[in-house]
């Protein structure tokens, strides 16, 4: 098993996320069966599927949350690098400061939040900019505020986490991905753990994002959502894309029964 | 006419005073040392139990039955008789093995062996209390950490042990009693803190009661203010902690 495929000089230009071929087991499940995925500068692309169809799990072996047991994932024409299969299938990475590195440029926001607790809504946005990225503290704590400014947050700056509400926590998680300037935006259900009133506010920052051109990797639940701010569209099904292209394609002309089927249940 | 000096003895309240003949001077060096004990086995304390949990939550299978061994041993093992040993094998033990290598044996201050004692056997109950703090903080924080790119050693500097704390607190404040406590046990050893003193003071006046009254009330009052202070601590932590309606 080759560790790298030659990265040709056109991906190395224009693709911030390009991942070929991904495979990942969970012991003897099979949950990604082969997933590729191209996104270019400015893409927003939507990952759409039933519970179980791998979606998530796919979204978080791009930053190495999960580890694939096959195929490659080049962040901004940086290949990760891995070690040889361990006895479960999966691979580590093999230079650990690369997938640190790779990190830092993919800002991702996550269905439960994962604020730190310990910290202000301020302190949570100016931790990894500081302390990862060493931009000195005063110049992080400026972009926060213009940033805080943007999601509608700038006076719960000081305020603790769990004094908010899941909506304004959501926000302030995607402030803090912002703050790090990332070259792609990983959303991982960002509205599903959300009251419904309080889906709209942040579908609204979100939605923002896009309309700057923003590179951004969306699994998403909200069907009318990603129909408007994507440039593409994947339906995943047990762990293969089943259909994928253009909103347009996917939500009115899809090919694949399946995928027709769950837009109409899902999408109303 | 011959004017005979007669000191008076003292009577009640008065053999507390702070020179002689009352005994309070010695008893507040008493406490002194007892303080000075309990801090320095506490830090010590946590220290190996910080290193403890890291070795059962991160550790390769040796590291953890080694730690195993160590938890489980300790723990069962009644507190005087492992003072008794680590004491005086852990003494002998050292200066066989210097005399072995061909140096000279040292003599080991009893301040210095009553930290050690005390601190190892304290970084056993450490190590579980800081073990069960770390993994009782939500996974998901820890996972944010990894996604922004924070290397092993940063990520528990910045989020794991501050997001461990208050979960930690109340363990910590107990063994930090229990600790101040354990160092009467020193006594055994024939190391001067608060509790030897106050049995030498007793004995010599036999006023137990008085001193030994007056030595709970300087226990009391020491684990008085400890708890004051960690009330504070654990308040100052949990600020970004909701309270529960």
């Amino acid at each position: 098993m080759t560790d790298q495929t030659p990265i040709t000089a056109k991906d190395d230009t224009t693709s911030a996320v390009l991942v070929q071929n991904l495979h990942k087991n969970f012991g003897d499940l099979e949950v990604l069966k082969g997933v590729s995925l191209d996104a270019h500068q400015g893409d927003v692309v939507s990952i759409i599927g039933a519970s179980g169809s791998g979606k998530s799990t796919f979204l978080r072996c791009i930053n190495l949350l999960e580890l694939p047991s096959a195929g490659d994932i080049i962040v901004a024409g940086e290949a990760v690098r891995f070690h040889p299969p361990r006895p479960d299938g999966n691979r580590e990475p093999s230079d650990k400061r690369q997938v640190e590195r790779l990190r830092t440029q993919l800002g991702m926001v996550f269905q439960s939040f994962n604020l730190w607790a310990h910290m202000t809504v301020m302190q949570n946005v100016i931790e990894a900019p500081v302390h990862v990225l060493k931009i000195p503290k005063a110049e992080a704590r400026d972009r926060a505020e213009a940033i805080l400014e943007r999601v509608g947050l700038i006076d719960k700056r000081d305020q603790y986490p769990a004094f908010l509400s899941g909506g304004q926590q959501q926000r302030a998680a995607i402030a803090r991905a912002l703050a790090m300037e990332p070259k792609v935006m990983l959303f991982d259900e960002p509205t599903s753990a959300l009251d419904p009133e309080l889906v709209g506010e942040v579908l609204r920052v979100i939605q923002d994002l896009a309309e700057e051109r923003r590179t951004m990797i969306l699994v998403t639940h909200e069907m009318a959502f990603a129909r408007d701010v994507s440039s593409h569209v994947m339906f995943l099904h047990q762990g293969l894309v089943e259909e994928e292209g253009t909103p347009e394609q996917v939500f009115t002309n899809a090919t694949s029964e399946r995928c027709r089927a769950f837009v109409q249940t899902v999408g109303r | 006419m011959i004017d005979i000096i007669v000191q008076a003895k003292p009577v009640g309240i008065e053999w507390l005073s702070y020179s002689p003949p009352g005994w309070g001077r010695n008893l507040l060096q008493g406490l002194a040392s007892t303080i000075q004990i309990a801090i320095g086995a506490y830090l010590l304390g946590t220290t190996i139990g910080l290193l403890g949990a890291l070795g059962k939550l991160h550790g390769g299978p040796v590291t953890r039955f080694v730690l195993e061994v160590y938890t489980t041993i300790i723990r069962a093992v009644p507190e005087l008789v492992l003072i008794l040993l680590l004491y005086y094998a852990g003494t002998d033990l050292l200066n066989r093995s210097l005399a072995a290598l061909g140096y000279e044996r040292v003599d080991i201050s009893g301040l210095a062996a009553g930290i050690y004692v005390i601190g190892f056997v304290m970084g056993a109950y450490a190590t579980e209390v800081l073990r069960g703090g770390i993994q009782a903080v939500p996974v998901g924080q820890i996972e944010a950490a990894k996604a922004y790119g924070m290397p092993f050693w940063q990520r528990y500097r910045r989020i794991t042990i501050p997001a461990m704390i208050p979960f930690a607190l109340p363990g910590m404040a107990n063994l930090w009693l229990i600790v101040t406590k354990d160092t009467a046990l020193l006594a055994v050893v024939g190391f001067t803190e608060l509790a030897t003193v106050t049995k030498q003071a007793a004995g010599t006046t036999r006023e137990y009661l008085m001193f030994y009254l007056a030595a709970a009330a300087l226990y009391l009052s020491l684990s008085l203010i400890s708890t004051v202070f960690f009330r504070w601590l654990e308040r100052r932590y949990r600020r970004g902690q909701a309270v529960p309606a």
